[in-house]
Protein backbone atom coordinates (compact mmCIF):
# COMPACT_ATOMS: atom_id res chain seq x y z
CA UNK A 1 0.00 0.00 0.00
CA UNK A 2 2.65 2.42 0.98
CA UNK A 3 4.56 1.49 -2.39
CA UNK A 4 1.52 2.29 -4.14
CA UNK A 5 1.08 5.74 -2.65
CA UNK A 6 4.50 6.65 -3.51
CA UNK A 7 4.38 6.07 -6.78
CA UNK A 8 0.78 7.73 -7.21
CA UNK A 9 2.59 10.78 -5.30
CA UNK A 10 5.18 10.70 -6.99
CA UNK A 11 3.15 10.47 -10.71
CA UNK A 12 1.04 13.39 -9.52
CA UNK A 13 4.33 15.25 -8.89
CA UNK A 14 5.86 14.57 -12.11
CA UNK A 15 3.18 15.42 -14.26
CA UNK A 16 2.36 18.79 -12.27
CA UNK A 17 5.84 19.69 -12.55
CA UNK A 18 5.78 19.07 -17.01
CA UNK A 19 2.72 20.92 -16.98
CA UNK A 20 5.08 23.84 -15.22
CA UNK A 21 7.92 23.42 -17.82
CA UNK A 22 5.47 23.72 -20.57
CA UNK A 23 4.07 26.31 -18.98
CA UNK A 24 7.85 28.22 -19.05
CA UNK A 25 8.23 27.04 -22.54
CA UNK A 26 5.04 28.71 -23.82
CA UNK A 27 5.89 31.68 -21.69
CA UNK A 28 9.21 32.18 -23.55
CA UNK A 29 7.98 30.84 -26.97
CA UNK A 30 4.70 32.41 -28.12
CA UNK A 31 4.35 35.82 -29.71
CA UNK A 32 2.41 37.92 -28.01
CA UNK A 33 0.61 38.71 -24.42
CA UNK A 34 -2.39 36.81 -24.59
CA UNK A 35 -1.12 33.99 -26.12
CA UNK A 36 1.52 33.42 -23.12
CA UNK A 37 -1.00 33.95 -20.54
CA UNK A 38 -2.57 31.24 -22.53
CA UNK A 39 0.28 29.14 -22.12
CA UNK A 40 1.42 30.46 -18.74
CA UNK A 41 -2.04 30.93 -16.32
CA UNK A 42 -3.46 27.29 -16.91
CA UNK A 43 -0.46 24.98 -15.39
CA UNK A 44 -0.69 27.88 -12.51
CA UNK A 45 -4.69 26.10 -11.28
CA UNK A 46 -4.25 22.14 -12.74
CA UNK A 47 -0.11 22.11 -11.82
CA UNK A 48 -0.14 23.03 -8.35
CA UNK A 49 -3.15 21.07 -7.60
CA UNK A 50 -1.42 17.88 -8.92
CA UNK A 51 1.69 18.79 -7.02
CA UNK A 52 0.04 19.61 -4.24
CA UNK A 53 -2.51 16.81 -3.93
CA UNK A 54 1.05 14.65 -4.34
CA UNK A 55 2.55 15.78 -1.70
CA UNK A 56 -0.20 15.77 0.57
CA UNK A 57 0.02 12.01 0.13
CA UNK A 58 3.62 11.88 1.62
CA UNK A 59 3.55 14.33 4.48
CA UNK A 60 2.20 11.95 8.04
CA UNK A 61 0.38 14.67 9.70
CA UNK A 62 -3.05 15.45 8.78
CA UNK A 63 -2.36 19.00 9.52
CA UNK A 64 -0.14 19.40 7.11
CA UNK A 65 -2.95 17.87 4.24
CA UNK A 66 -5.07 21.19 5.70
CA UNK A 67 -2.51 23.25 5.34
CA UNK A 68 -2.02 22.08 1.53
CA UNK A 69 -6.09 21.96 1.05
CA UNK A 70 -5.97 25.66 1.47
CA UNK A 71 -3.43 26.46 -0.60
CA UNK A 72 -5.26 25.05 -3.38
CA UNK A 73 -8.39 26.75 -2.46
CA UNK A 74 -6.97 29.64 -2.51
CA UNK A 75 -4.90 28.76 -5.70
CA UNK A 76 -8.70 27.76 -7.58
CA UNK A 77 -10.00 31.15 -5.83
CA UNK A 78 -7.14 34.04 -7.03
CA UNK A 79 -5.37 32.60 -10.04
CA UNK A 80 -8.64 32.85 -12.61
CA UNK A 81 -9.05 36.01 -11.30
CA UNK A 82 -5.59 37.75 -10.97
CA UNK A 83 -5.36 36.15 -14.81
CA UNK A 84 -8.20 38.11 -15.60
CA UNK A 85 -7.12 41.35 -14.25
CA UNK A 86 -4.14 41.40 -16.08
CA UNK A 87 -5.46 40.36 -19.29
CA UNK A 88 -8.09 43.57 -19.14
CA UNK A 89 -5.67 45.59 -17.62
CA UNK A 90 -3.09 45.00 -20.52
CA UNK A 91 -5.63 45.53 -23.13
CA UNK A 92 -7.28 48.34 -21.77
CA UNK A 93 -3.42 50.02 -22.01
CA UNK A 94 -3.58 48.97 -25.40
CA UNK A 95 -1.20 46.30 -25.42
CA UNK A 96 -0.61 44.72 -28.91
CA UNK A 97 -2.19 41.21 -29.76
CA UNK A 98 -1.01 38.73 -32.34
CA UNK A 99 -0.83 40.00 -35.83
CA UNK A 100 -2.35 37.01 -37.09
CA UNK A 101 -5.77 37.14 -35.16
CA UNK A 102 -8.88 38.29 -37.26
CA UNK A 103 -11.31 39.37 -34.85
CA UNK A 104 -11.87 41.81 -32.24
CA UNK A 105 -14.66 41.83 -30.30
CA UNK A 106 -13.67 43.44 -27.31
CA UNK A 107 -12.80 47.08 -29.41
CA UNK A 108 -16.33 47.58 -29.80
CA UNK A 109 -17.55 47.54 -26.40
CA UNK A 110 -14.26 49.54 -24.74
CA UNK A 111 -14.46 52.52 -27.82
CA UNK A 112 -18.17 52.34 -26.95
CA UNK A 113 -17.46 52.82 -23.21
CA UNK A 114 -14.60 55.44 -23.81
CA UNK A 115 -17.49 57.67 -25.91
CA UNK A 116 -19.76 57.59 -23.11
CA UNK A 117 -17.27 58.37 -20.79
CA UNK A 118 -16.29 61.44 -22.96
CA UNK A 119 -19.73 62.65 -23.58
CA UNK A 120 -20.58 62.79 -19.45
CA UNK A 121 -17.44 64.46 -19.59
CA UNK A 122 -18.44 66.97 -22.13
CA UNK A 123 -22.11 67.49 -20.54
CA UNK B 1 10.78 8.40 -3.45
CA UNK B 2 14.02 10.73 -2.87
CA UNK B 3 14.96 10.04 -7.48
CA UNK B 4 11.57 11.44 -8.24
CA UNK B 5 11.60 14.68 -6.34
CA UNK B 6 15.10 15.12 -7.65
CA UNK B 7 13.32 14.85 -10.94
CA UNK B 8 10.52 17.13 -10.43
CA UNK B 9 13.02 19.98 -8.54
CA UNK B 10 15.34 20.34 -11.57
CA UNK B 11 12.25 20.64 -13.89
CA UNK B 12 11.41 23.19 -11.90
CA UNK B 13 14.35 24.61 -11.99
CA UNK B 14 14.27 25.02 -15.77
CA UNK B 15 10.40 25.95 -15.52
CA UNK B 16 12.04 28.73 -13.27
CA UNK B 17 14.78 29.78 -15.97
CA UNK B 18 12.33 29.85 -18.98
CA UNK B 19 10.04 32.35 -16.89
CA UNK B 20 13.13 34.49 -15.51
CA UNK B 21 14.10 34.56 -19.43
CA UNK B 22 10.74 36.51 -20.00
CA UNK B 23 10.45 38.23 -17.31
CA UNK B 24 14.18 39.94 -18.80
CA UNK B 25 13.09 39.62 -22.06
CA UNK B 26 9.97 41.53 -21.33
CA UNK B 27 9.14 43.34 -23.87
CA UNK B 28 5.82 44.96 -22.08
CA UNK B 29 5.27 45.68 -18.58
CA UNK B 30 2.38 42.81 -18.69
CA UNK B 31 4.56 39.70 -20.09
CA UNK B 32 6.64 40.53 -17.13
CA UNK B 33 3.78 40.39 -14.44
CA UNK B 34 2.83 37.33 -16.10
CA UNK B 35 6.15 35.49 -16.31
CA UNK B 36 6.40 37.14 -12.10
CA UNK B 37 2.94 35.41 -11.71
CA UNK B 38 4.06 32.16 -13.46
CA UNK B 39 7.68 32.41 -11.25
CA UNK B 40 5.46 32.52 -8.06
CA UNK B 41 3.87 29.65 -8.90
CA UNK B 42 7.32 27.42 -9.86
CA UNK B 43 8.20 28.80 -6.57
CA UNK B 44 4.97 27.64 -4.60
CA UNK B 45 5.61 23.87 -6.46
CA UNK B 46 8.75 23.53 -5.52
CA UNK B 47 8.35 24.60 -1.88
CA UNK B 48 5.47 21.63 -2.11
CA UNK B 49 8.25 18.95 -3.83
CA UNK B 50 10.62 19.83 -0.58
CA UNK B 51 7.96 19.69 1.46
CA UNK B 52 7.32 15.66 0.37
CA UNK B 53 10.94 15.11 -0.12
CA UNK B 54 12.03 15.76 3.42
CA UNK B 55 8.38 15.07 4.99
CA UNK B 56 8.40 17.83 7.23
CA UNK B 57 5.50 20.45 7.37
CA UNK B 58 7.56 23.44 8.56
CA UNK B 59 7.75 24.73 5.19
CA UNK B 60 4.11 25.01 4.25
CA UNK B 61 3.69 28.30 5.91
CA UNK B 62 5.55 29.46 3.35
CA UNK B 63 3.73 27.76 0.96
CA UNK B 64 0.53 29.66 2.30
CA UNK B 65 2.52 33.50 2.10
CA UNK B 66 4.23 32.65 -1.23
CA UNK B 67 0.41 32.16 -2.83
CA UNK B 68 -0.98 35.32 -1.04
CA UNK B 69 2.35 37.44 -2.18
CA UNK B 70 1.26 35.83 -5.86
CA UNK B 71 -2.22 37.11 -5.87
CA UNK B 72 -1.69 40.27 -4.02
CA UNK B 73 1.51 41.67 -6.15
CA UNK B 74 -0.70 40.95 -9.62
CA UNK B 75 -3.44 42.28 -9.09
CA UNK B 76 -1.86 45.64 -7.71
CA UNK B 77 0.49 45.55 -10.83
CA UNK B 78 -2.35 44.54 -13.21
CA UNK B 79 -3.93 48.14 -11.27
CA UNK B 80 -0.91 49.98 -12.07
CA UNK B 81 -1.11 49.32 -15.58
CA UNK B 82 -4.46 49.89 -16.14
CA UNK B 83 -4.58 53.09 -14.58
CA UNK B 84 -1.33 54.70 -16.05
CA UNK B 85 -2.68 55.38 -19.99
CA UNK B 86 -5.81 57.34 -20.21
Amino acid sequence: MSAFLDLLAATLMLLGVALAVVAGVGLLRFPDLYSRMHAATKPSTLGLLLVLAGAALQLADPGDAAALLLVAAFQLVTAPVAAHMVGRASYRAGTPGTRTASIDELRDVVEREAREQREEDGE
Amino acid sequence: MTGATTVCLAGLVVAGLLCVARLVAGPTVPDRIVALDTLLFVIAAGVAVAAARTGEGTYLAILVVVSLLGFVGTVTAAKFVERRQP
